[in-house]
């Protein structure tokens, strides 16, 4: 089970990356290995404001369809159109390539309220 | 094989409708009328007969394969149940026939049909009434559901928010409570299959608007608390609703009216051996005691003491229409002819063997698939292939294995909260040899899983097509023969 | 009696034996004695002859002898022998749904040729397997767009089949959605009406061609107007007619539905019929119901799989698009045989020759002085008639005289008491109609 170091995460299994005010999100190698192939990707619109782990994407494989839900609140500023075309990069690259969503951050503090690698580590360790 | 479309030719006809004998000159004026004809085959009568007939042959059915899938009740379909719904007298009967102001004489066969399954179904399940509207089992759930806010909007109930399942609960059910409004709570089950009562106390309060659950549960396993579970819902004035996919398991032995429930809903496809068609049509009739049954939908087939029967629309609490007309009466004469042969001792010996044959099969296979509850089963029995895919093979995998055998496969990954779950109802249908050959075959799977799990990746591979590729299917999305497969277009 | 039941006696010993319990009846031990039935009163069982002559007898006291000139949207088409025939194939109704494509090709590329050839007839893109019936599919396709939309208001044509209006309103009750109705103009959907109502709440518009009044036009501008605020639109449609009338696609409908019975199933006392759904390709997730789709096997071989499953009540469960889990798979079937048996020229033969029986059944019928044929707006096999007589004892006169005269509209609408609906198909022959109008000239005088 890969783990970035330097990113944040949810208990939904969402990463997220700040930099320059703006959080680049995802899913993690953990979620992505339970959905199986992604199938599609519902992506959310640009300039939509969303809240702290409010609902604001839906991945689905052949077996499942997931919600995600944004890590920090916001105004999404970009999405990932590339999976539109091939989902996939979601199962090959969930950290890199396979990024969701980027969301220009409305309260930093938020961040407060994810987990560090270390702490979602020991999260995924309690889910067994 | 190719598809009816790739062995059109242009111009080539199926039918012919003979000279018309009116004046042939009526025009749709132009800007009413369609532009280019519809792109529909065009290919002769035996065009069609061949290829139909080749692509049923394709097919597993209950007529040439057995199907032991849990859940789904996959009995013989009696042959003269067919012929009966075959004739005219039904078939050509146009519904709003009953409508007419004395619709009732013209109607007189099908209005009894109606009226006689229904007291057939209420002494079987005890309930008071019940519809025979609801046009699937998924439907009837529905209209169940309905019900259940209908008798709270009239209590004047307005808190009610939650409906409890169980863990083992099929998918309809939680879509069906979502459908109609309500949030759904799941509740875990005990170590013994049923339902854990600590866990249902502490979710249960003002906001529960009523447990829906099926008796016995999707564990196989019959509901020894089931007093206390009514009880405790009824003291918040909820509803208990009946999910009547295992009757097959309790008919002469358990009436849900009895026990505590206030509405079920029969799928007359498992229980009472309408066909399956493929997936569909069904029928859901819904029974009701009388604290539900003024919310039951319209029409209603009653009895006038003259020994008419008549449809009967004055129900002012009636929820209105849940569908069109009055159920899907074809499905419903097969169902009424099976009853009537059937009678009392027969639908008794209908749950007594369906019972034998599912405990048979579990005593046999224990030694190989690990069961889940070490009980007496009912009609089905639910194991996990867990032994297995730890070598690797995992049910999906022995599933492919039985298509080989000429054996259906039973229902996989189904309850959801069994890793690796293999569900088994044979019906009381099948013969001590058919079911001998099955465990025959699920024991060479065990064998074969410890001595080449690699080999279950070809499998089936006796059937014209081979594991399909689902990913494909879902991302690159062809659905018609006319559209051409791009993942870009959809939003 | 159970003749189904195969088990003999040594073998009811054998099993018990290898199951380790003496008798059957120790296997219902676990049902407490509070637990068992206050009563089981069932009649004895029947052979098969008694039951065949008891269920016949039955039949025959319906009356499917009077000719019928009733629709309302179900309809007496002729159902080409090979249609039956083909679907009472053991292998297709006896079979399951398609959960394992492995073993189900057959059913599951019918449904393929089904959905496509709903494409071809409706002009749109995507359709799904079906569901029930033509009346809870709008509901479903109602659902679909608010759910697209995100928006809460109804508007809906009163041309809309007052059966179908009832489901909705039976579905929608306790639900949050406005609902608002359009009253018929000259016969048709009016504008001025829709369009005052339009507005940047409204989820959908609710159309149907011909309209329950027989009724045909062309929507779209009503179309054209309800994308412009951002609503989408659904017309229910009858498949018959679209053998020659404007397709809901080449209006601009994004979703369309109906009934299907006319596609070579049986009137049955009202089912098993035929829900359809068509949509615009990109709404294909968001529809309700099974989907068929193409894909390839291991070894590159063309087959097909119930696919987009990720949005259906056995995965998604309470967020599931619908609660839907069967569709009417069967009469699926049979309307692609009736569609493939019938064809591209044939649908169309069939419709002019619908087309045709009712004009000249409108012609024969305005001669008759207290007829007044409704010619507000034009028809294809359906039409209104005003009489100078209640319509339902005019139509139980009728069916004394051999004739199912038509639909009184009455019976759904107040006011119109002396309206009649009056459906004619291929399968009326001239003399069928010439003696119809003799009687209701006898029956009106």
């Amino acid at each position: 089970m890969e783990i970035e170091e330097n990113f944040l995460y949810t208990k939904e299994h969402e990463w997220v990356s700040i930099e320059d005010n703006i959080a680049t999100m995802g899913i993690t190698d953990y979620a992505q290995e339970a959905l199986g192939d992604v199938t599609y990707v519902e992506l959310p619109e640009e300039e939509s404001e969303v809240e702290q782990f409010e609902q604001f994407v839906s991945v689905e494989s052949v077996k499942a369809a997931s919600d995600i839900y944004a890590p920090m609140g916001g105004k999404v500023v970009d999405v990932n159109r590339k999976l539109e075309e091939t989902p996939a990069l979601i199962n090959k690259d969930c950290y890199g390539k396979g990024w969701i969503a980027k969301i220009d951050v409305r309260d930093m503090d938020e961040s407060t309220n994810l987990m560090s690698a270390e702490e979602y580590r020991n999260y995924l360790d309690s889910l067994h | 094989m190719e598809l009816i479309f790739e062995k059109s030719i242009a111009g080539r006809k199926g039918f012919d409708f003979g000279d018309p004998d009116v004046p042939s000159h009526a025009q749709i004026p132009s800007k009413y009328a369609r532009s280019v004809d519809a792109a529909l085959p065009e290919v002769s009568e035996l065009d069609v007969v061949r290829h139909y007939t080749r692509l049923s042959q394709k097919n597993f059915s209950i007529d040439t394969h057995f199907y032991p899938l849990g859940s789904c009740t996959m009995k013989y379909n009696p042959k003269f149940t067919e012929a009966l719904a075959r004739l005219s007298g039904f078939t050509d009967l146009h519904p709003l026939l009953a409508q007419l102001s004395g619709g009732e004489q013209w109607t007189q066969g099908a209005l009894q049909i109606l009226y006689e399954l229904e007291q057939w179904m209420c002494e079987m399940t005890g309930f008071s009434d019940f519809t025979m509207q609801p046009l699937a089992g998924a439907h009837g759930e529905l209209t169940g559901i309905m019900l259940m806010a209908a008798y709270h909007k009239s209590k004047g109930n307005t808190k009610k928010k939650y409906v409890i399942i169980p863990d083992s609960a099929h998918g309809t059910n939680p879509a069906s409570a979502a459908v109609a409004g309500y949030e759904t709570i799941s509740i875990p089950s005990n170590k013994d299959g049923g339902m854990d009562l600590e866990a249902l106390k502490a979710a249960v309060n003002e906001e529960t608007a009523g447990l829906m659950m099926t008796v016995p549960s999707t564990y196989g396993v019959f509901e020894g608390n089931i007093s206390e579970i009514s009880k405790i819902i009824h003291a918040v004035d909820g509803i208990m609703y009946y999910d009547g996919a295992n009757l097959n398991a309790v008919l002469g032995r358990c009436r849900p009216g009895d026990v505590g429930f206030d509405v079920m809903h029969i799928n007359t496809h498992k229980t009472f051996t309408t066909p399956h068609g493929g997936g569909g049509p069904g029928a859901g009739p819904v029974g009701v005691n009388q604290k539900l049954s003024k919310f039951l939908p319209i029409s209603r087939v009653v009895k006038r003491s003259d020994g008419v029967y008549v449809l009967d629309y004055n129900y002012p609490e009636s929820i209105g229409y849940i569908a069109s007309f009055y159920g899907n009466f074809g499905l419903l004469v097969r169902a009424y002819a099976y009853m009537l042969m059937l009678g009392r001792e027969g639908l008794m010996a209908t749950t007594d063997h369906a019972v034998l044959n599912a405990n048979y099969i579990m005593r046999k296979l224990e030694p190989y698939y690990k069961i889940c509850f070490d009980r007496i089963c009912m009609h089905e029995s639910v194991f996990s292939a867990s032994r297995q895919a730890e070598r690797g093979v995992h049910a999906i995998d022995i599933a492919k294995f039985l298509i080989d055998q000429q054996i259906h496969p039973p229902t996989v990954y189904f309850p959801i909260s069994v890793p690796e779950a293999i569900m088994i109802e044979p019906t009381e249908t099948e013969s001590k040899q058919t079911m001998d050959n099955f465990i025959d075959k699920m024991i060479e799977a065990d064998k074969l899983s410890q001595t080449d799990p690699a080999a279950f990746r070809e499998f089936p591979k006796t059937m014209p097509v081979t594991r399909p590729d689902e990913v494909k299917a879902a991302r690159d999305i062809k659905t018609s023969f006319f559209l051409a497969s791009s993942p870009t277009d959809a939003v | 009696m159970n003749p189904y039941i195969t088990n003999t006696p040594q073998e009811v010993e054998q099993m018990l034996k290898a199951i380790g319990v003496e008798i059957l009846d120790a296997l219902f031990a676990g049902i407490a004695p509070a637990h068992r039935p206050k009563s089981f009163d069932l009649p004895k069982g029947l052979s098969e002859y008694e039951v065949m002559r008891h269920v016949t007898a039955l039949s025959l006291k319906n009356n499917v002898h009077v000719v019928p000139f009733i629709g309302g949207g179900y309809y007496d088409h002729y159902i080409p022998t090979a249609v039956s025939s083909l679907t009472s194939r053991g292998e297709f109704y006896t079979a399951y749904t398609p959960y394992q494509p492995e073993c189900a090709q057959g059913t599951l590329q019918a449904l393929f040729e089904y959905q496509s050839s709903m494409c071809a007839l409706t002009g749109m893109e995507v359709s799904n397997a079906s569901l029930y019936d033509g009346g809870t599919a709008l509901y479903e396709a109602m659902m679909m767009a608010i759910r697209i939309t995100g928006r809460d208001r109804v508007i809906m044509d009163g041309g809309v089949s007052p059966i179908y209006r009832k489901i909705l309103k039976t579905y929608t009750h306790h639900l949050s959605y406005q609902f608002e109705e359009t009253p018929i103009v000259h016969g048709q959907s009016s504008r001025d009406e829709i369009y005052q109502r339009l507005d940047r709440d409204t989820a959908v518009v609710i159309l149907q061609n011909p309209n329950f009044f027989g009724a045909i036009d062309d929507l779209t501008d009503i179309i054209a107007k309800a994308h412009s605020v951002g609503a989408l639109v659904i017309v229910s449609v009858y498949p018959v007619s679209l053998g020659l009338l404007k397709t809901p696609a080449e209006m601009g409908a994004d979703i369309v539905t109906g009934e299907g019975q006319s596609l070579g199933l049986p009137l049955n006392f009202g089912g098993p019929y035929l829900g359809f759904m068509c949509a615009r390709k990109k709404y294909i997730r968001k529809m309700p119901g099974r989907i068929v789709g193409e894909t390839v096997d291991s070894k590159g071989q063309r087959c097909f799989v119930n696919t987009l499953q990720a949005r259906e009540q056995h995965i998604r469960r309470e967020k599931a698009t619908s609660n839907i889990c069967t569709n009417v798979s069967l009469c699926a079937l049979q309307a692609a045989i009736f569609m493939a048996v019938v064809g591209k020229n044939g649908l169309k033969e069939m419709a002019q020759l619908n087309l045709d029986k009712a004009e000249y059944a409108k012609q024969v019928l305005s001669k008759i002085k207290s007829v007044e044929v409704k010619r507000s707006a034009p028809t294809f096999n359906e039409f209104t008639i005003h009489l100078h007589k209640d319509a339902s004892e005019v139509v139980a006169a009728m069916m004394k005289k051999g004739f199912a005269a038509g639909f009184p509209l009455g019976r759904y609408y107040p006011g119109m008491e002396r309206y009649l609906l009056v459906a004619v198909t291929e399968k009326r022959t001239k003399q069928e109609i010439d003696r119809y109008a003799k009687a209701l000239q006898e029956v009106l005088d």
